[in-house]
């Protein structure tokens, strides 16, 4: 007897006894099943809070390092560019101007050396069970959600203490930050998948976020760079953020076109991570 | 009347075998090596280089399976028995064919997949639900029961990195056996865990084979197959050599492996290597005379006999034994007994000495490994086959009941602290 093919069942429930699943060889491109993904959304819930309650496990500091971590960077950067290079701050105090950067950047510069590594790092989970080869990468990223949130907080804190005015362009920083979310997404899954079977992009994600930072307005301004030059940073996805976040904390108006292009931008990463990802997951158990 | 559960068609599944020859290298190739060696990388990732080797984990494999059934699949190792329940779980990818099944498989490759050290007991119990395919409601209503199961009750709250390994295998276990899943496929989980333990697991396993549920289960146990599944799959070198009611299956199998596999010349079967040392024949001696039934506790030696196929200067030998069902006992090696083995002519023989034989009663099998060089000449698979029947090995008339253990060894005991 033959597999009826009347039995379609229930397609809603993935999980359900009269769902027919067939596996057959990899074919090429093909869609985002967003169904099975939504199926699986409470592993990705259990294990973005495994990678949070496991970062800090065994530090004497624990959640401190959180708030530590940007802070440090935020004076360095301050006593070396503020202070000794002098990059203008377009008249805000430096420390608030470096550290409204710092924020999404911290947030993005993390999601990619995690999710990066994520897959082989979880190769065991890989090899041993199925389960939509996104949630990896996706977990690590949203692990890294909570931190932003907390640095958030010190960030408003910064802000009263160094006396820099609250306006209503703050409301416009979620918004930003999802489009971070999802540059950060569609790159993150190209790096994890390059990384399984490339094993060099471990050394190279590092010096990769290393130069991108530079190549992003975080330690200046956009303002720092001739006008000339200026369309050469919009091409950066991460450019028209970093300047909306500075717009939405400082206060000073927001550069739409900027912010347009990078949302583009990183709309186009995201599919075509996403996409080169579904291409290769079948292959990782093999090689990974 | 029952339904199909799973239906397997023409499963084949290749993998790509580096081809990386081995042996030393001289510094000036190490330093050309360093600036080809990417570029072959590159190509060889990329599964473009037709000079690797293929091979085929499965070939052409179909087969279905009935909503209820449980169904047994044994082999020897390498017989691509993971590969196929690789596949089924949707870890790695077909090459060909197709696989059609109806409802949802869970699936225990392993236990404690995903289980981080770092993590309490109650922490991974969700963590591996999660990756299990459980929802949290699920998990929460079954949360006692796996508890106690895993009899882990005091350390819920203990990082599982301090848990002694029977514990930490006992708590995953315990998640799996509570899964609730359509199809269960299962990989030689059950090796874990002390004997009650596996007796808890293997009665288990029989409740969730009574409750209609289908089962797919690998393992080189043969009474757990003979207890559990209905119906056996018996793969061999990556084909299905037959399906059908457990019994008959399993006595083909058997008879099969412990078929004197006509000595010398009559071997079949693949002999990997480069050919310069060829095993001709092996036999088993006592008391310099053939046989092929020991007893415990005797003095026996095999001798090999060999062909040469060129200039050699440095053989070496090695015969392993292994159960029926093919897990490895022993290696016996020339390497190992630092024994260097003068060669001359085109043919010779070679003896290896075991006093004191400590095998447990039962069949057995041999295989041949030569090597010269440093590199593998010739592999002879089921070489031969022997038994050993009872003896007093330890002179005081008993051995350790039959089916706990392949071997005894030589002991002492004595009371410390009594004057």
């Amino acid at each position: 007897m033959k597999a009826p093919s009347s039995v379609k069942g229930n397609e809603n429930n993935l999980f359900g006894h009269e769902h027919m699943t067939v596996i057959r060889p990899p074919s090429g491109w093909h869609m985002l099943n967003l169904k099975e993904l939504w199926a699986y959304r409470e592993l990705l819930g259990a294990l973005t809070m495994r990678d949070i309650k496991v970062r800090y496990k065994q530090t004497v500091l624990g959640a401190a390092w959180v708030i530590i971590q940007p802070l440090t960077t935020m004076l360095i950067f301050t006593v070396i560019f503020g202070r000794l290079a002098k990059i203008p701050s377009d008249g805000y105090p430096y420390p608030v101007f470096v550290y409204a950067a710092l924020l999404p950047w911290t947030f993005f510069s993390n999601a990619l050396s995690t999710s990066g590594s994520s897959l082989v790092s979880s190769a065991q989970l890989v090899s041993k069970v199925y389960f939509p080869r996104l949630i990896v990468p996706l977990s690590s990223v949203g692990a890294g959600l909570i931190d932003l949130l907390i640095s958030t907080g010190v960030l408003l804190l910064l802000m009263l203490f160094f006396g820099v005015a609250f306006t209503p362009n703050i409301l416009l920083a979620p918004l930003l930050m999802l489009g971070v979310v999802f540059c950060a997404l569609g790159v993150g899954t190209i790096l994890s998948a390059l990384t399984v079977s490339y094993r060099d992009f471990r050394f190279v994600i590092p010096f990769m976020v290393q130069i991108w930072m530079y190549l992003t307005p975080v330690v200046y301004g956009v303002g720092f760079i001739p006008e000339e030059w200026r369309w050469l940073l919009m091409l950066n996805p991460m450019t028209g953020y970093i300047d909306g976040f500075r717009s939405a904390f400082l206060g000073k108006p927001f550069d739409c076109s900027a912010i347009g292009v990078s949302v583009l931008l990183s709309v186009a990463l995201f599919v075509m991570g996403v996409a080169y990802f579904q291409k290769v997951e079948r292959r990782f158990a093999d090689v990974i | 009347m029952s339904r199909l559960a799973i239906e397997v068609e023409n499963i084949s599944k290749q993998y790509v075998l580096g081809s990386e020859a081995s042996g030393q290298k001289t510094f000036r190739e190490m330093l050309s090596g360093a600036i080809k060696e990417p570029i072959k990388r590159l190509q060889r990732l990329k599964g473009s280089s037709s000079q690797q080797e293929r091979f085929w984990a499965l070939k052409e494999v179909s087969f279905s399976v009935n909503e209820g059934e449980v169904v047994g699949i044994i082999g020897s190792n390498g017989a691509g028995k993971s590969t196929l329940l690789k596949i089924l779980s949707r870890i790695t990818a077909p090459t060909s064919g197709e696989i059609r099944y109806r409802g949802r498989i869970a699936s225990l490759l392993e236990v404690g997949t995903g289980f981080h050290p770092e993590l309490s007991g109650r922490e991974n119990i969700y963590i591996n639900g999660a990756i299990l395919g459980m929802t949290k409601r699920d998990i929460r209503q079954r949360f006692d029961e796996i508890v106690e199961f895993a009899g882990v009750e005091k350390f819920l709250d203990t990082p599982v990195k301090r848990y002694s390994s029977g514990m930490y295998v006992r708590l995953a276990f315990a998640v799996a056996a509570h899964l609730d899943p359509d199809i269960l496929v299962v990989d030689e989980v059950l090796a874990v865990g002390d004997a009650a333990f596996q007796k808890k697991c293997l009665g288990k396993m029989k409740d969730v084979s009574c409750d209609g549920r289908t089962v797919i289960l690998v393992s080189h146990n043969i009474s757990m197959i003979q207890s559990l599944c209905s119906t056996v799959a018996f793969l061999d070198s990556g084909r299905l050599l037959n399906k059908g009611e457990t019994s008959g299956v399993i006595d083909t199998y058997i008879s099969g492996m412990s078929q004197p596999m006509s000595e010398g010349e009559g071997w079949s079967g693949p002999r990997p290597g480069n050919g310069w040392v060829r095993a001709t024949n092996i036999k088993l001696h006592r008391k310099e005379k053939e046989v092929d039934t020991v007893q415990m506790g005797q003095d026996v030696e095999f001798i090999i006999s060999y062909e040469l196929n060129r200039q050699l200067s440095d053989v070496g030998f090695r015969i392993e034994i292994t159960t029926i069902m093919g897990e490895m006992i022993y290696w016996f090696s020339t390497d190992y007994s630092n024994t260097s083995i003068r060669v001359s002519g085109k043919t010779g023989s070679v003896i290896c000495y075991l006093p004191n034989l400590s095998l447990m009663p039962g069949s057995y099998s041999v295989n041949i490994v030569c090597g010269a060089e440093g590199q593998l000449s010739d592999r002879v698979d089921k070489a031969m086959k022997f038994d050993v029947a009872d003896g007093d090995y330890f002179g005081g008339g008993k051995i350790p009941p039959l089916g706990t253990v392949h071997v005894v060894a030589p002991q002492t005991w004595m009371a410390l602290g009594i004057k």
